[in-house]
Order: C-alpha cells, then structure tokens, then sequence
C-alpha cells in the first residue's frame, strides 16, 4: 500500500540551502497584525480596552472577590456526591488500580509507536516540550483541584496513585512485544477490578455514587457500551437485506431526532412500565446509562458507517476471492481499517457524551452539575448567590476534560492521516 | 477437474435451506417477528402496567383542566392540558426560530473574524470559541441564569442602557410598534415588496441578456422604499419604533423578554453560534487558495473577493452541516427545562407532576420534537438541492 511513500534515505537540505529565518521586530510585528489597514485599526483600537477590561475583571473575580470556600467545603462532595464516606478507601483503591492499567497502556503504546517509527525510518525522538504541551490541561486540573485540598491524606494517595501509574507506564515500557496482546487482558481486568472494589464485597451500590466519579462513570459506560451496540446497528444499516437495513435506519433516524432529555425521561418515567410486572425496575442511574447506551449508539452507528463506506470496493472483492465468510471478512479486514478512520470521530461523540452526562441532573441524579447545584442550597451558603462560583468549577472541570481530549484527537487525526495509507 | 464438474452439474435448485434466497427471505422474516414480538410485549407491559396502576390508557385527560400557569403567556390554570402543550409547542418553536436567526448571524461573523488579519480579533473569536463549545450547554444555561441575568438589579434600579433596559423581571428591547388600523399600510408594503421582486426579476433578465450592471438591490429596495416611505408619510406614521421607558417600577413600550426567555435564547444563540462558527471557518478553509490567488490577480478588493468568490463557494460547503446544527439547536431548546422556560418538555414535565399519565404525554412529546426535527431537516435538504451544482450528481 505504501509504495509511493518517502524512500528510505532522506533528503535533508544543507545548513547553506534552507531558507533564511525571517525575524520581524516587535514594532514590525504590531504594525503587521494589529495596524495593517484602516478598519483592523479601527477594530484593534476599539477591541483592546474592551478586551483589557474584561481580563481584568475576570482576573478580579477568579483571585479577589469569588468566595472559593464553597468549593473547598465541599470538595470530597464534588469529587463522588453522597458515597459514604467510610467507603471512600473504595475509591481510592479504583483509583489506584484504574492508575495502573492506565499507566500500563500509555507504556505498551508509547513502545509499540516507537518501534513503529523507528521501522519506518522516521527520528523517532521524545519531544520534551510536546509533552509538556499535552499534559498541561491535566496538569492545571490537578493543581486546580489540588487548591481546594485542605488535609494532607488526598494529596499522598493522589501521589501513590500518580506514583503506581508511573510505574505502570516504566513496566509497560518493558513488556516485549510477544507478550503485548496481554495489555488488553490486563486493561479489562483493572477496568473490572476497580468496579468489584468499588460495589461487591459490602461495596456501594451505585444508587449512591455521585459528583465527577458518577460522570465519568456515566461517559465512559455509555460510550463502551455503546461501541458494540453502534457497530452491529452500523452493519445493519449497510445489511443487503432490507428488513434488517429499514429498522436499523428507522432506530437510528428516531433516536437522532429527538433531544437527549427527552429520552431521558422516557427512561426515568416509562421505563418501568415497559418490564413485565414483578420484574425488579433498574435503579435510576442504571436506567440512565440505559438510555446513554441507546443514545450514543445511534450515533456511533452513524459514524461507523462513514467508516465502512471509505472502505474502498476492492477490499471487500479481495477478502471474498480469498474466501473469507462474511463474519471474518468484516470482522478481520473491513472492520479494523474502518474502525480505524473513524477514530477521531468517536473521540468527538465521547465528549460530546462527557458533556452530556450533565443532563442527568434533571432526571434527580447527583452528578458533578448535580452537586454543584445543591451546594449552593445548603444552609451555610443558601441565598448567597454563590452559583457562579460552584458553576464557574464545574465547567472549568468540563471544559479541560473536552479540551484536553479534542485536542489529542486533532494530535490522533494528524498522526493518522500522515502516513499509513 | 473443474471441467468434468461442471458437465456434471445440473441444474436443480439446492434444497431450502441452503438455498440463498430463501434463506434471505427466512432471516427478514425471522428478524421482523423478533422485532414485532419485543415490540408488542412492551406495549403489552406498559398497558398492564399502567392498569395495574389505575392510570388511565386514553388521551381524554387532554381536556381536563391544566392546573398549573405558564409565565409569560395569557394561559391560565382552568385551559386543558391540550392547550398548555400547544402553548409549549408555540414557545420552543418561538425560540428556536429566533436561535437559528441569531445563531446564524453570529456564527458567520465570529467564523469569519477567526480567518481576519488582525491578530487580536482573530484571538478573542478563538478564545470565545474556545471557551464556549467545550462546557456542557446546560451549564453555560443555569450560569447565565442563576449568576448572570438573575442577579441584575431590580427593576426599581434597573439599567438603562442606550434603549435596552435590564432588571431581574426582565429585559426589554427597542421594538417596533403597529398601530391597530395599519391594515392599508401593510397591504401597501406587501405589494411593495412584490413589485421589488418583479423589478429585481427584470433587471437580472436584462443583465443575463445585455451584461449591463443590474443593480437590482439597488432597483428593488429603491422602489421598496420609496413606495413604503411615502405611505407611511400620507397614513400617518402607522408603524412606529419603540423604545422602552423606565419610569419608577413600570416599564412602558419597546419589548419584554421574561428572564427566562431572555436565557433560554441568549444561551442558545451563544452557545450555538460557535458551532456554526466553527463549520464557517472550515468551510471558507476547504475553498481551495488558487480561488482567492485568482480573484486578488483579477484585481477584485477583499470585500469583493469574499462577497463573489470565497463566500458563496463555502455556502455551499457549509449547508448541510449547518442544518445539522440548527436541528441540534431545536432539540437543544428542551433544555428551557433546567431554568423553567415553559417550552414543550417543561409544559409535559409539569403535566406530569399534576397527575397526568406520563406514557401519553411523553409520547406526544416525542411526536411533536420529531416532526420539528423531520421539517427542518426536509428544510434543509431542499435549501441544499437548490444551492448545489446544476448538472452534479
């Protein structure tokens, strides 16, 4: 596929032939961007004053009058809602765990991308300040939270788990590539490890679980759930036999128009009705992830099946003269490259999920926007008017968490469209 | 081998079950049964589920009494439950109107103000982006409410800034005021407007045939104008603007927007507005360099360049998405919910909590977001038919 690509040695210009570096004075520069025709000049005059101001009352407000100590009372309650606060070692210890695998995965990766790299050619040195760059918006969290922090034992497990993810990161770093297709195993395992801590053995029931742990929980449920559920919807979408082909669109046409919301009450009010009498109703936030899981998935559907069409003809021609089945010619060569071309794009319906989580608030969930709407009603802080402060930390979490990721999945697109195919 | 096979072969079908075509046809059916029967064991459930609840399984309860006021609308306590959802339907489609509108506007300037020269515009339209379009809309919402529009000042000490005046029981704006006899000077504005058209008609025919300039904005609004201005000279003045007056407590003219309204649409507008930004900004990027190169060799200036070459190529690049957006903003609308602007899922929410059967009422809800969604997206289609190339596809 890939032989009209870079030939092996490259040209690398002399010092004497690349370009000269073109340096602009400050001055330059201002009259360049800021004064270069009448009406920038106009906008630049007007704008800047406005601009300053507005700065500085943000930075007010932010550093002087914002009355941070709702947010600091109440931190543990962001964090994970009413969890019952003797169980909080639950948590930690899903921390911990959920710490290591990540940790192991990022190594196994970052090894298996630079082994890559160095197959074809490519320099494939660590570029410090990128990193730096990438994990700054994590970083501003952690130090955003860690603010708020007011006894030492959260900021030493927060160390242990930081600690146990590093070391996750150097084992998996070490791990050689006969032994990579146990990362998987073991990144399931820690996935199902943390939840066991968390509810079996005299655990918590999710009915209480609550704050950021509840979103995340909700984000991350919905859209793993949801990726089987979409691609097989997506199958059925492009399915030769119309039957199946008319009800996959007819799911996938009535989920897209409708608004979250409203299916959210539809899962809250009617879908106890809809069990057979006797049959246990799930518990509110079950019948939420219910209802992300049928939502995300009409949209993961809808993306996978833009996968699937950019697969070219031949490839499909190609598995059949091979003899393949249909299940293994999906399973085995359309699948993996289409999947693959859609990366970005689930990237983006998982945030968009993240940010939708917020909308069980509504149907009386205690998510993070829940937490942040009761702290303002409790007795010490009720009829202050401090909603922009517990808002204001609710959607800074929010927006680093969307940030971040669009901002790795613009870094994923490029990487994918450079070389490969 | 292969030779003496095929001699052999003849030619009566496989038995049936392993012939292709009855296997397709056994699997549809199959399939179609499994979805039918799911289908007709939920609606059973939800029957005898509701019965065993002693909920009624009819729509009368569509006339009984509401119970309940919706501010910011004449409906009262004793109209039926019907009428309150009509009531809901007529607010989100109020409002999702007027979002499109706004959003739009704001949306194409903010994406072209990401493109501009000026470093400064280019940085406060990304970081507005930015900001905006990571954070959940329901946030951005309550936030507006609770700690912006909430904590204005009473209307005793409202501001009054420049022919908008706000206060925590609401904003009102400059508005334009019809008196009630102005049935003539409408009549004369339409066939105004028709005979703009006409004129418009004519002088493209004429350019289309000639090449002299058309002008035919300058036609059209001209007699637009003209006509419209000398009859609202000689009718008295029937149309008027108005500004509102702050007077002690009591604002009078111009046009009140309930705090909620004013957030609901506010956020809506904001909030969506980056997403179409984004989508412009893109789509003026896809068109390709040569065209600009190409008109700045013909000499043409910046505004002429965008407004005949890179603008009306990206139009058409950026239609579909742009419907996505408008429909994602209808539905968006529901989110009235969280700041109790009665629109139609807080109207049914409300229902609900009187004491109305919630299967029905949600699924007429369902219905009513549906076809919202169906009609702007068959709106959309059309709009895109008719921008897309002649000849393509």
């Amino acid at each position: 596929m890939s032989d009209t690509n870079v030939p092996t040695s490259e040209y690398r210009p002399q010092a004497s032939e690349q370009p000269p570096t073109r340096t602009t004075s400050p001055r330059e520069w201002v009259r360049l961007n800021l004064f270069n025709t009448w009406y920038n000049s106009l906008l630049t005059v007007v704008l800047a004053p406005l601009v300053g101001y507005v700065i500085y009352r943000a930075l007010r407000f932010v550093f002087v009058t914002a009355r941070w100590e709702i947010i600091e009372v109440n931190l543990t309650n962001f964090m994970v809602g009413t969890f019952p606060r003797g169980e909080l070692w639950r948590v930690w210890g899903a921390i911990i765990i959920l710490g290591l695998v990540i940790g192991l995965g990022l190594g196994v990766t970052s090894r298996a991308s630079a082994e890559t790299a160095r197959a074809r050619g490519v320099a494939a040195g660590t570029s410090w300040s990128l990193v730096a760059r990438r994990a700054a918006p994590a970083l501003l969290l952690l130090v955003a939270l860690v603010v708020f922090v007011r006894t030492a034992t959260p900021l030493l497990l927060l160390a242990a788990a930081l600690a146990v993810a590093a070391g996750g990161y150097v084992a998996g770093r070490w791990i050689p590539p006969q032994h990579r297709r146990w990362m998987h195993i073991a990144v399931v395992a820690g996935l199902a490890g943390s939840y066991v801590v968390m509810t079996q053995f005299g655990g918590v029931n999710l009915a209480h679980w609550g704050g950021l742990m509840l979103t995340v929980f909700l984000a991350v449920g919905g859209i793993a759930l949801a990726f089987p559920v979409g691609i097989i919807v997506a199958l059925g979408r492009r399915s030769k036999l119309p039957a199946i082909r008319v009800v996959s669109m007819l799911y996938i046409e009535l989920i897209r128009g409708l608004p979250l919301i409203a299916l959210l009450y539809m899962g809250w009010l009617i879908l106890p009705f809809l069990l057979p009498i006797g049959f246990p109703t799930p518990g509110r936030t079950w019948r939420a992830l219910i209802v992300l899981l049928v939502f995300t998935a009409a949209y993961v559907a809808e993306i996978v099946r833009g996968g699937l069409q950019s697969i070219p003809k031949g490839q499909y021609e190609a598995a059949q003269a091979l003899g393949l089945p249909a299940w293994k010619m999906m399973r085995l060569v359309i699948l993996p490259q289409a999947l693959r071309n859609v990366i970005p794009a689930l990237v983006g319906q998982f945030i968009s999920l993240f940010k939708d989580t917020s909308l069980v608030l509504l149907i009386a969930l205690t998510d993070l926007l829940g937490v942040a709407r009761r702290v303002t009603q409790q007795p010490e802080f009720l009829g202050q008017g401090l909603h922009a402060e517990s808002l204001l930390f609710v959607s800074f979490i929010y927006w680093v968490g969307s940030y971040w990721m669009s901002r790795e999945s613009q870094r994923m697109e490029q990487r994918l469209g450079l070389g490969e195919r | 081998m292969s030779e003496e096979r095929q001699v052999t072969t003849t030619r009566t079908r496989p038995p049936p079950w392993r012939d292709e075509r009855v296997l397709r046809i056994a699997a549809q059916v199959i399939f179609l049964a499994a979805v039918a029967a799911l289908l007709w064991a939920l609606g059973n459930n939800l029957v005898r589920n509701m019965q065993a609840q002693g909920m009624r399984t009819d729509f009368g309860f569509l006339e009984q009494n509401a119970g309940f006021t919706l501010t910011g609308s004449e409906f009262s306590s004793r109209d039926s439950i019907g009428d309150a959802l009509l009531v809901g339907l007529q607010n989100t489609i109020t409002v999702s109107i007027w979002g499109i509108l706004l959003a739009t506007v704001i949306g194409v300037i903010v994406g072209i103000a990401r493109l501009s020269t000026n470093w400064l515009v280019r940085k406060c339209a990304a970081a507005y982006v930015e900001a905006l379009r990571n954070v959940p809309l329901i946030v951005f919402l309550m936030f507006l409410y609770l700690a912006v529009l909430q904590q204005l000042p009473r209307i005793s000490d409202a501001i009054d800034f420049g022919g908008f005046v706000f206060s925590n029981r609401g904003l009102y704006t400059p508005w334009i005021e019809v008196a009630e006899d102005s049935g003539l000077f409408l009549a004369i504005c339409a066939a105004a407007a028709v005979l703009a058209v006409v004129v418009g008609v004519v002088r493209t025919r004429r350019f289309d045939a000639t090449g002299e300039p058309h002008h035919r904005v300058l036609w059209g609004g001209g007699i637009f104008l003209l006509i419209a201005g000398v009859a609202w000279a000689l009718l008295g003045r029937p149309v008027s603007g108005t500004l509102p007056t702050l007077d002690g407590r009591n604002v009078s003219g111009g046009y009140e927007l309930s705090v909620e309204y004013g957030a609901l649409l506010l956020g809506l507008v904001l909030y969506m507005a980056t997403f179409i930004a984004e989508i412009v900004r893109g789509s003026i990027l896809a068109v390709p360099k040569g065209q600009s190169e190409a008109s700045n060799a013909l000499g043409l200036s910046g505004f002429q360049r965008y407004r005949y070459i890179v603008l009306p190529q990206a139009l058409r690049i950026a239609v579909p998405p742009t419907g996505n957006e408008f429909i994602n903003l209808a539905k968006n609308s529901a989110l009235g919910l969280a700041i109790a602007f009665p629109e139609l899922l807080r109207v049914t929410r409300l229902s609900i909590s009187q004491g109305q059967p919630a299967p029905q009422l949600i699924g007429i809800m369902m219905l009513m977001y549906l076809a919202i969604s169906l009609l702007l997206s068959l709106l959309m289609n059309m709009i895109n038919r008719r921008l897309g190339l002649k000849g393509a596809q």
